[in-house]
């Protein structure tokens, strides 16, 4: 083992992860978002009283979780351009981790919902609430507080996860690393440095949801 | 028409196989206040949330105010109302829980002034002056900005009972209001009731403290298997009751 540590060729590209992280926390961003829309709907799915609303919502749970995310990556990549739907890299891997991101938040939310006591929803029809209105005010800010420990791993997941558009060169993090890798030969210094970004990238997530808890928590 | 208040004509309730209400009978004028009495199981919480359409029930009619509950007649068949038109009839009633069921997330101020801001379509303004007005009238107004969780047990209900009230129902519904309180916090919520019974509000409470339902109440009402057991006034009903079951429910209870 004669390998000396030489960050310089890194540093020279670091502008680049630079971008390559940006467009990480885009694709999270945008992934994610979309991920706590569908959520949010199926979750209220999966609850449900009516069959029809339950079975779909508990299908889709079932298929995309237990579903490599990569193979849905690859197969929305390549696969759906041959049954006629053509993305660009980005749209189709913002989609892919969208849905993704939808099933696991899903669960996420699901677990918040029943962890409200059926009380709430009644004093909310007591005093003459709708449904919808019980929802918003009541329903779905109780869950949120409940479950932002755990919705704060799985956003540190899923973003994570964006490292696996580099597989259909996406230009995120990952990508650019084993370009520069390729480029500079300076294998293990490219490696600890992107991994550095993402690590500090995580810390911070955690500590703005922590900061979001601690905000939202409810006074005792 | 009548001037009843309230109509309950031949009420069914089943839940699946096992019929819990059997064809209860009770009218209601304004400004009566009915204790409802019996042992756990004998239908009356049941009884007291069909009113307000918590519990769907199958069979017969309740109307409030001439205007029927939960259910119309279109080309002979019986059908659940429109939600919005359910949401609408359910505010004629106030309900007070035994669980208090405050929105933990909202202070007192916020849970009274929901209703009013959300369903009276009140502004924010509007809201908080009513619902200030009724925590002062609970004894809370100095605990309007506390959320339920630094309040008692007692200050939740009576938060709870103002949240109901400041609604401007006709109808006061009470869940065993009490049973969830330490012994020491039951007296602070009952003396609020009773001041809301002198004002005139109709109510209709299921109850376990006897006593104070001898006091309150303008006429009671034994439940017993799903029916309407015994009913009268207070004094007859408590002291010389003319039924078997109604005797031995109150040698068990708390009345003496």
């Amino acid at each position: 083992m004669t390998y000396s540590l030489n960050f310089a060729a890194v540093w020279r590209s670091f502008d680049l992860l630079l971008e390559g992280l940006a467009l990480s926390l885009g694709l999270a961003f945008a992934a994610i978002l979309a991920g706590c829309v569908i959520g949010l709907i199926v979750a209220f799915g999966l609850v449900s009283r009516t069959v029809a609303l339950r079975k779909p919502a508990g299908l889709y749970v079932t298929i995309i979780r237990n579903t490599p995310i990569l193979v849905l990556v690859l197969f929305s990549y390549f696969a759906l351009p041959e049954l006629g739907v053509r993305l660009g890299k980005i749209e189709s891997f913002v989609l892919t981790l969208a849905i993704y991101s939808g099933a696991y938040l899903a669960e996420v939310f699901r677990g918040g919902l029943i962890a409200v006591p059926p009380g709430q929803r009644e004093a909310g029809l007591a005093i003459g609430l709708t449904e919808m209105q019980i929802r918003t005010s009541i329903i779905i800010p109780l869950m949120l507080r409940n479950v932002l420990p755990s919705l704060g791993s799985t956003m540190i997941s899923l973003f994570k996860d964006t490292s696996l558009a580099a597989a259909i060169a996406v230009p995120e993090l990952t990508f650019e690393a084993r370009k520069i890798n390729v480029e500079t030969f300076r294998v293990i210094e490219t490696w600890i440095v992107a991994s550095c970004l993402y690590v500090a990238t995580c810390s911070l997530l955690a500590a703005l949801m922590r900061a979001v808890e601690r905000r939202l928590a409810v006074p005792r | 028409m009548t001037n009843n208040l309230l109509e309950i004509r031949d009420l069914h309730k089943r839940y699946g196989t096992v019929e819990v209400l059997k064809g209860v009978d009770c009218t209601m004028r304004q400004g009566e206040v009915i204790s409802i009495i019996g042992s756990s199981g004998s239908g009356k919480t049941t009884m007291l949330r069909c009113i307000n359409m918590l519990e769907e029930f199958q069979g017969g009619t309740i109307s409030i105010d001439g205007q029927e509950i939960g259910y119309e007649m279109v080309n002979g068949v019986r059908r659940r109302k429109r939600e919005k038109d359910i949401a609408r009839q359910r505010a004629l009633t106030g309900m007070a829980f035994q669980q208090f069921n405050l929105f933990p997330h909202m202070t007192a101020a916020g849970n009274v002034a929901l209703g009013l801001v959300k369903v009276k379509k009140m502004s924010r303004d509007e809201a908080k002056a009513i619902a200030e007005k009724w925590l002062d009238r609970v004894g809370l107004l100095s605990r309007k900005d506390h959320y339920p969780g630094q309040l008692s047990g007692g200050q939740q209900q009576r938060v709870a009972i103002a949240r109901a009230i400041a609604m401007n129902p006709k109808l006061m519904l009470f869940d065993e209001v009490t049973s969830a309180l330490d012994p020491e916090l039951v007296n602070e919520v009952l003396q609020v009731i009773k001041g809301l019974a002198e004002d005139g509000m109709s109510m209709l409470l299921v109850t376990h403290e006897m006593r104070f339902a001898y006091e309150v109440s303008s006429r009671v009402i034994f439940m017993n298997q799903g029916r309407i057991g015994e009913e009268g006034n207070p004094r007859e009903m408590f002291l010389k009751p003319k039924t078997e079951r109604l005797t031995d429910f109150l040698k068990t209870s708390s009345f003496n």
